[in-house]
């Protein structure tokens, strides 16, 4: 997910880093030939940047620097699928939404949950301009209005429209396995899902 | 370019919808293998899968077979999940079968398995998912690239390893590795700084977005000072070969529907849809479902960005009709396979 989106960010304008587990100069020759003209670079730097995009296997979060996220404008596109990634204790003991468990673990870090519900490949394929009639619509919620605007403003120059899901514990609604997260809708009809499952939310 | 197949084993059904049993389904595969050796298939491989529909779980004693009833064809596991099994045994097996093929015939595909069953059924922690592929990555290669019979190795995921005989030794001295991936950059870089030939399985999307992952794995096989004939792409997909385009699509989608129908139930996805399918069985998209002039073409259009050297196909799943499996087996190797060698010349 982390180098389509980045190819796709980069087609939309934006300055990108990469960053990994590991040390940016053993990246370096990856960042240049799957994502050409983003710049490997160290976790820290990665954090400090406008906008930071956490696309690690969701069981991993707690190797996140908590410090150096704090503050920042987060956008939390991980899934808990235990089908497929294995039974982990931290989601199946919590009732909250995974991104409220990444939340509580990050220090003041302004979490929105997005990109989560669109497959990697869709990413750089099914996007369209503003204005399509059907131009596939992604679901973001969370608790910071700013940051939320930020990432809509994102995704919107990702090529989709965004369609705000409520408060972050509204992203039950697009978490695996729910019609949401299964198909791809146009935000008319993304829209009409997010009442469905929370008819109190307020999805515009 | 070779021309080959793959295959997890297809547990075949009754009308009721409900499962034949599993031994069929594996008597089946091992049927097509020998199938596929007569007619002249170059490779085919074994998935190491453990699911009822998909019961190909001991790629190395159908190999052991195979080798034993075939001739020319490559045969291999596609892939061996070392992470859970015991890279000893692993190459053990396989180094058993390529004795009984006559040498150079057998090969190792080590990958993690994309779903992860084997962790719960072999008692491993899925928190360890990385070090155990690393760490037993490591011990396997050790192993195949010991001169000698007695090897020595020291880690972490298993107890160590002390000048303790690992036999039979391989014909050819060593068995040939490959990394398999669903298409991860980092397992491209793997891959090439160990000097590793890579196998890409690509199930869905369209396969030409692989070309920068082969791209960087050359380029960091470089990088390491890796050249030469073990540096080399090969390409699983989905794909069925039938007379015409239609009848392919016909065989393949009742399959599909059914892998769908359980891997929905399993992961929450809603019924699939006819309209889905047909939307992946054109170029340039991931299913190579076709006739013999449009799979040929469509694997030499891809051959162009991803410049693999074997290209091999699955498409029994779901319980699709044996009959269906050995024609397209045939149809690849007779029809298909010199319709690519005539392209690719013509370039």
């Amino acid at each position: 997910m982390g180098t389509a989106l980045a190819r796709q960010a980069l087609k939309a304008g934006y300055q990108v880093r990469i960053a990994t587990a590991k040390p940016a100069a053993e990246n370096a020759l990856l960042v240049d030939i799957v994502t050409p003209g983003a710049v490997a670079v160290e976790s820290s730097q990665a954090a400090a940047s406008d906008l930071v995009v956490l696309a690690i296997p969701l069981h991993k979060y707690r190797t996140l620097n908590p410090h150096e996220l704090a503050g920042r404008i987060v956008i939390d596109a991980m899934n808990y699928w235990a089908p497929i990634d294995g039974v982990f204790d931290d989601f199946e003991s919590d009732p909250r939404t995974t991104s409220e468990v990444v939340e509580g673990f990050l220090l003041n870090a302004r979490v929105v949950k997005s990109l989560n519900h669109i497959g990697y490949h869709e990413l750089e394929e099914d996007d369209k301009a503003a204005g399509d009639v059907t131009r596939r619509a992604l679901a973001l919620a969370g608790d910071d209005a700013e940051a939320k605007a930020l990432v809509a403003t994102f995704i919107d120059r990702l090529g989709y429209d965004a369609v705000d899901a409520g408060p972050l514990a509204a992203g039950r609604s697009f978490e695996p396995a729910t019609e949401i997260f299964t198909g791809s809708h146009t935000a008319h009809q993304l829209v009409a899902l997010i009442q469905k499952a929370s008819p109190l939310a307020d999805a515009a | 370019m070779q021309i080959g197949a793959y295959s997890f084993g297809d547990t075949q059904l009754n009308p009721d919808g409900s499962s034949r049993s599993t031994a069929e389904a594996i008597k089946n595969l091992f049927d097509a293998i020998v199938h596929a050796d007569t007619v002249g298939l170059d490779y085919f491989g074994i998935g190491e899968h453990h699911t009822v529909s998909m019961p190909a779980s001991s790629p190395s004693a159908l190999i052991a077979a195979a080798a034993a009833a075939t001739t020319q064809i490559t045969l291999g596991s596609a892939a061996s999940i070392i992470s859970t099994d015991d890279p000893v045994r692993v190459f053990q097996q396989l180094a058993t079968a390529d004795a009984i093929s006559g040498g150079g015939r057998i090969e190792i595909t080590a990958g993690r398995g994309s779903s992860v069953e084997t962790f719960p059924l072999f008692g491993f922690d899925l928190n360890d998912y990385d070090e155990l592929y690393a760490q037993k990555l490591d011990l396997l290669l050790t192993l195949n690239n010991s001169q000698a019979e007695h090897v020595t190795w020291t880690g972490r995921t298993r107890p160590s390893i002390s000048d303790l005989a690992v036999v039979p030794r391989p014909v050819n001295g060593s068995l040939p590795i490959w990394i398999a991936t669903g298409g991860s950059a980092p397992s491209s870089a793997r891959a090439g700084r160990l000097g590793l030939p890579i196998s890409y399985g690509i199930i869905g999307g369209q396969p030409h977005r692989f070309a920068p992952l082969a791209n960087l794995y050359r380029q960091s096989a470089a990088q390491a000072g890796h050249s030469g004939d073990n540096i080399k792409v090969s390409v699983a997909t989905f794909g069925l070969v039938a007379p015409t385009k239609q009848e392919a699509i016909d065989r393949l989608y009742p399959g599909w529907v059914n892998l769908n129908l359980e891997m929905g139930k399993l992961r929450g996805w809603p019924a699939p849809q006819r309209r889905d399918f047909l939307a992946q069985v054109n170029a340039p998209n991931a299913y190579f479902v076709g006739d013999p002039d449009d799979i040929a073409t469509r694997i030499v259009e891809l051959h162009r960005h991803l410049g693999h050297m074997r290209h091999f196909f699955q498409g029994d799943h779901g319980g699709l009709p044996q009959e269906y499996l050995l024609e397209s087996l045939t149809l690849l190797a007779t029809e298909v396979k010199p319709r690519v060698q005539r392209l690719l010349a013509a370039k």
